[in-house]
């Protein structure tokens, strides 16, 4: 007779590959084997992990429609099941088994949305912080302001595109009105945020997302500045700490100790 | 707070702003432990603030107590958290286990009821209730398949647990009754040896009927319409030997408006109302 640990083994291996048999001792009431009692454990796995995943990406199931959705979240699912009971944070790695998926080669554009739906639960679940206001920041000594270092709000997220993917987001959310969009006309970053009660996605202008990623990092102002002007020259440090200010971006500052010797 | 003996129905988001606004007289409700386990964010500032209006009742799904490998410390970590922040009246889990080897398979899996499996989830029991600190209540499963390796009865099996660990139990009337038509038990006759005296609180929950290969009544535990008017009767007589009993309505897809969901309850609630004491037989004599 089986023992416990390899009952459990055989029957969880059986429950992610269709192609195996019923494991061996598993019964309908006449004692016989029974294929189709079985599929239902198998159903009720791999049917419950599509669905948090359809839960959790419906712009991406808007756009491919529920038959494509579901083949492509089934191929993740057995690839990729669950490691944590928390399934909240189930399907991080979803947009990258997306843009992999060879089928969805014609939406090239479709892991950066996925990108953008992640970001949105992740921001929608992680803790809660009050945002620094415009006026917590007068109290920094302008004279060092290259200096100083911010945190991040902890619901803050940030995505890249080289495809307009926040434009094609908006129109498949809820209420969205799908159009046709220009896939050339240039690519899209997105800051995702829950400053307080709700999420919020804002366009972030060039440069951005380097500003904020290197301040996420523990950067200073002056490394974060120079980060951005890397990606752009018209990167314009007033206006784009205005913005992230007034989006909540921030939650607190710091000097550094070792000012002086202007290494970082 | 205690959760009271009337009836109460899982909460969901879609429901939040409703039973905030209109505050519902209803006993209690209860929340899946793990869809709280977010750092932050709206589910805990709602269920914070039904918490401050309602006893509560806490329902995990992930633990595997009945998985053939240690309990997952950090689970149990968060499990007790929750409690610490919530106060839950009750808490209980699942006789079965859903995780393998580093995989969770998110479902409620079956277990044979042998020996080995009652040392296992009697050990694993203990562990629980002494990191809780707190006696838990155990659910007894919908089960379609059978082990054939299985050596007890579900209820004894279940008593053995009970007696073992000194744990509460939670009655899934409805499971009683799915398993029972999958595996052709007469469920009067389960209600009858299963150890009533343990029972904390009681759930009931809609199935969907499909047929099995041979054509035999499969019932789906699929908690996504209606109670079955058979398990109400079965409720009925489960009611009428135990008395009110805390007991949730669990609706979980293809949810219905809070409207209907609350009538659901409150069905269930009129059986409770209905029950009457049976009299001392002494009492009833004369002279």
């Amino acid at each position: 007779m089986q023992g416990l640990a390899e009952r459990q083994r055989d029957f969880a291996l059986a429950l992610l590959d269709a192609t195996r048999a019923t494991p061996r001792g598993l019964m309908g009431p006449d004692g016989l084997p029974s294929p189709r009692r079985f599929a239902v454990y198998r159903n009720n796995v791999v049917a419950g992990l599509i669905e948090t995943l359809r839960e959790n990406y419906p712009v991406v199931h808007r756009i491919v429609g529920d038959e494509f959705f579901r083949a492509m979240a089934g191929r993740f699912v057995i690839a990729h099941p669950p490691r944590s009971p928390v399934m909240l944070g189930y399907g991080t790695s979803f947009p990258d088994f997306i843009g992999g998926f060879e089928p969805a080669g014609t939406l090239p554009y479709l892991a950066d949305v996925a990108r953008i739906e992640r970001a949105w639960i992740e921001a929608y679940h992680a803790a809660d912080a009050e945002p620094l206001s415009a006026s917590d920041f007068l109290a920094i000594d302008q004279g060092r302001l290259a200096q100083v270092r911010l945190a991040i709000h902890p619901t803050l997220r940030v995505t890249q595109s080289r495809f307009p993917a926040l434009t094609i987001w908006r129109m498949n959310i809820a209420g969205g009105e799908p159009a046709a969009v220009d896939l050339e006309a240039g690519g899209e970053d997105a800051l995702i945020i829950r400053p307080s009660a709700e999420v919020v996605v804002h366009q972030l202008p060039m440069g951005a997302a380097a500003f904020v990623r290197a301040f996420g990092a523990g950067k200073p102002a002056v490394a974060a500045t120079i980060a951005a002007l890397a990606t752009t020259p018209y990167f314009d440090l007033r206006t784009m700490l205005a913005g992230l200010i007034e989006a909540g971006a921030f939650v607190g500052w710091s000097l550094e100790r070792d000012s002086g010797d202007g290494a970082s | 707070m205690n959760v009271p003996s009337r009836a109460g129905v899982g909460l969901k988001p879609q429901h939040y702003r409703e039973i905030l606004e209109t505050a519902p007289d209803i006993g209690f409700f209860e929340v899946h432990a793990e869809n709280y386990m977010g750092a932050g964010g709206p589910p805990h500032r709602y269920l914070a603030a039904v918490r401050e209006r309602y006893p509560l009742s806490l329902h995990g799904v992930g633990l595997s107590i009945g998985a053939a490998k240690p309990l997952d410390q950090d689970h149990l970590r968060r499990l007790k958290d929750l409690i610490a922040r919530y106060q839950p009246g009750l808490f209980s889990e699942h006789l079965a286990w859903s995780s393998h080897g580093d995989a969770f398979l998110n479902d409620l899996l079956p277990m044979p009821y042998t020996v080995e499996t009652l040392q296992r989830i009697v050990s694993h029991i203990h562990q629980v209730q002494e990191t809780l600190g707190r006696q838990m209540l155990l659910e007894n499963p919908s089960t379609y398949v059978a082990f054939a390796e299985s050596a007890y009865a579900e209820p004894d099996f279940i008593a053995e647990v009970q007696r073992r660990t000194g744990c509460g139990l939670l009655l899934d009337v409805s499971n009683v009754y799915v398993a029972s038509t999958n595996q052709q038990w007469d469920p009067f006759a389960y209600i009858d040896a299963y150890p009533l005296g343990a029972v904390q609180e009681i759930h009931l929950a809609g199935f969907t009927p499909e047929t099995d290969d041979e054509q035999r009544p499969l019932l789906i535990d699929t908690h996504n319409r209606p109670v079955d008017p058979l398990v109400w009767q079965l409720y009925a007589y489960v009611i009428n030997k135990l008395g009110p009993t805390p007991t949730l309505i669990e609706w979980d897809a293809d949810l219905p408006s809070w409207g209907e969901l609350l009538a659901e309850a409150m069905r269930a609630e009129a059986h409770m109302n209905s029950y009457v004491p049976r009299q001392e037989m002494g009492l009833a004599r004369t002279g």
